[in-house]
């Protein structure tokens, strides 16, 4: 093989860099892969194996079974509401974080620091506790409990009640993202467009959509893992309805809980979908962190003073020569 | 009259940015607004742009009142301090943009982005990214994007400020020959004063929100309105001096002060090319040490220090200086043939007062 000597002899340099490399501050070897082995069995254990182990036990009885335990109706019900329900609080979020990260990174405003922490409550409040909050608003011994009831209007135990609790839930994620991506890219791009004779509506599509659309696409997977994922908040308001109020996390512990073999081999079929949307959410997430990474690095070389390039030299004596 | 700006204020807050500043601007007129940092001149700039509005004071273009003109409306080019390039449209689409906003037919839009890139020698690199641009590029994309849709006026912030020194000079030449060719309405603002004098036909000097001065590059340096002017265009020696029985002085430096009572203070100021100096120590009035010598080019800047200690900079050509046969610790004397009364600190003094005053013979010579 031709290329084999080289390799050899690269490894052979890497080796010998290595040895030499090793600062005052490096811990020593035996240290490191300690860390290394503990850090890996641990992810090994706690993560991976239990993630294997839900696709082993969904596809346990075959591909047919698989397919049937998702087909059949009542879980069926619970994976067409699940992506009701996101078709719904996504866009809504969206609205939302687009105008509050607008705001917090654009405007200087009295309220502004009260705002941001306002975004953050929905992390720091227990899911429960969410689903709770609107039970006792909107519940039959709620606050608009009497009124809503007067006026046949159904939100807790009924879709609208998992859809406000999932908004609750899924607040934060597409703000929180958008805020320091808008930050740093600052507004004078957008004052460009304004001097250019742009309306600010314009501005906004050609301009300041373009220049986040990272950070945006990157806070709405993480916000539509969250919205199809939350069991919590959705379990309190939602009544576990079967085929009206069970979204698919519900679905699974349903099934779970019905201990049957088969009951069992049908949860882990939904769940093994919920993992599938957890691995793409994953996937997309490290793809985009390398695109943001690589639009902050132009955006940093495009704020600095840049040396003279040869072209530059050149336009300059071609001007001369005019 | 192409921009006027009649007694603008602008507050930020408590901070008073820019304080009740008058000026105009002629037609075709290459202006710099000049100061150090703070002292309000982009926020001139950017009150004409119309990205901010003056608090109180009347903002003309053309004659015409813009104050509740929107930036779109004011049809103004302006060119920001990072070009601010849209980093996610091409250098063809950035220097588009304006056009297509204007409704311009796509071929139209299409000729005029053609001429402007082989004006600006950016043929080739339509299809760039600002990110894949030199800053010499990045410069003149976001220059040609200002010019586009052909603006009334041209404003430029800091336009040298982001670019390697060592072609900034050069790129102040081919501004000058850019207005030249195109002729429109240009204000730019510059923190150098070198790049102020070099550069435009008339400077604005701005300290602290006020306007300290207008005139030509020549008008103020040879005829500063006050300190702060003097001091900042160009080098001074400035000295604080004590009237005794008409005569103010400084340790061995004395200047006719007629008619001033005793005790009072007096500031003048004179440039190092008005001290005059020979190596023959009986040829002038004063006698001092040359220091040191500083090499400037065809200039020499000596430093000289009088037997009290007081230090004074004085400046010559190299053939002066080798004519003397000066070298540094050598004893000479010296005269100030010209200097100027300088108005206190804070104080507005009228051009016309701060004429520069010939010493009389019998005190630069005699005695």
């Amino acid at each position: 093989m031709a290329g084999a000597p080289s390799t050899d002899t690269a490894i052979i340099r890497r080796r010998v860099s290595r040895s030499q490399s090793q600062r005052g501050t490096e811990e020593p070897p035996l240290i490191k892969w300690t860390l290394i082995v503990i850090a890996l069995a641990f992810s090994l254990v706690f993560l991976l194996l239990p993630l294997v182990n839900v696709f082993a036990q969904a596809f346990a009885k075959g591909w047919q079974a698989y397919w049937n335990s998702l087909t059949e109706p009542d879980s069926w019900a619970a994976i067409r509401l699940t992506l009701i329900v996101a078709a719904i609080a996504v866009p809504l979020n969206v609205l939302f974080g687009v105008a509050a990260a607008w705001a917090i990174a654009k405007f200087e405003f009295r309220w502004k620091s009260l705002l941001t922490t306002l975004i953050d409550l929905p992390f720091s409040v227990s899911p429960v506790v969410a689903g709770l909050m609107f039970v006792l608003m909107f519940g039959l011994q709620g606050y608009f409990g009497k009124w809503l009831e007067a006026h046949e209007i159904k939100i807790i135990f009924a879709v609208p009640g998992i859809v406000l609790a999932t908004v609750f839930v899924t607040f934060p994620f597409v703000a929180r993202e958008l805020i320091p991506v808008m930050q740093a890219a600052g507004s004078e791009q957008e004052q460009a467009a304004l001097t250019l004779g742009a309306s600010g509506w314009r501005t906004f599509w050609h301009v300041t959509l373009p220049s986040v659309k990272w950070g945006l696409i990157y806070g709405i997977i993480l916000c539509n893992a969250r919205a199809m994922g939350e069991f919590g908040a959705v379990s309190v308001v939602s009544g576990h309805i079967i085929r009206q109020t069970e979204t698919m996390p519900l679905r699974v512990q349903a099934l779970y809980e019905g201990g049957s073999a088969v009951s069992g081999a049908a949860a882990f079929a939904v769940a093994s979908l919920l993992a599938l949307l957890a691995l793409i959410t994953l996937a997309i997430k490290t793809f985009l962190e390398w695109k943001q990474a690589r639009d902050y690095a132009r955006a940093q070389q495009l704020a600095m003073p840049t040396p003279e390039s040869d072209s530059d030299t050149a336009f300059l004596a071609r001007q001369n020569l005019r | 009259m192409s921009i006027e700006l009649k007694n603008v204020t602008k507050k930020f807050g408590e901070v008073t940015a820019v304080n009740d500043v008058s000026f105009s601007v002629n037609e075709g007129e290459l202006m710099a607004l000049l100061g150090p940092s703070g002292g309000g001149k982009t926020t001139v700039l950017r009150m004409i742009a119309g990205l901010e509005m003056p608090t109180t004071g009347d903002v003309f273009i053309r004659g015409q009142r813009v104050n509740d003109l929107s930036v779109q409306e004011r049809n103004i080019g302006f060119v920001f301090q990072n070009y601010a390039l849209f980093k996610n449209m091409n250098a063809f689409k950035n220097i588009a943009f304006g056009l297509k906003i204007k409704k311009w037919k796509r071929p139209d839009v299409e000729a005029r982005v053609m001429e402007l890139l082989k004006l600006f020698d950016l043929q080739g690199l339509e299809k760039r990214y600002p990110h894949q641009l030199s800053g010499g590029q990045r410069q003149r994309v976001a220059i040609a994007r200002a010019l586009a849709p052909k603006p009334g006026v041209l404003l430029l912030d800091e336009p040298f400020g982001a670019v390697d020194a060592k072609i900034r000079q050069e790129l102040r030449e081919w501004l000058v020959t850019l207005h030249h060719e195109l002729n429109v309405t240009t204000i730019f603002v510059t923190h150098d004063q070198e790049e102020a004098m070099e550069v435009s036909n008339r400077t604005v000097i701005f300290s602290r929100g006020n306007l300290e001065q207008i005139g030509t590059p020549r008008e103020v340096y040879e005829q500063p309105a006050n300190e702060f002017v003097a001091r900042f265009i160009g080098v001074m020696n400035v000295l604080e001096l004590h009237v005794r029985k008409g005569v103010a002085r400084l340790n061995e430096l004395e200047f006719p002060a007629h008619g001033l009572p005793d005790g009072e203070r007096l500031r003048i100021g004179f440039r190092p090319y008005s001290v005059q100096i020979s190596s023959d120590v009986k040829a002038y009035r004063y006698r001092a040490i040359l220091r040191h010598t500083y090499f400037l080019g065809v200039m020499l800047r000596v430093e000289l220090e009088l037997p009290s200690g007081l230090l004074i900079r004085a400046r010559m050509t190299k053939e002066e200086y080798a004519f003397q046969g000066l070298a540094d610790g050598k004893d000479v004397s010296f005269q100030i043939r010209q200097y100027r009364v300088l108005a206190r600190e804070g104080e507005k003094l009228a051009p016309e007062v701060a004429v520069t005053h010939d010493v009389p013979l019998t005190l630069g010579e005699g005695i």
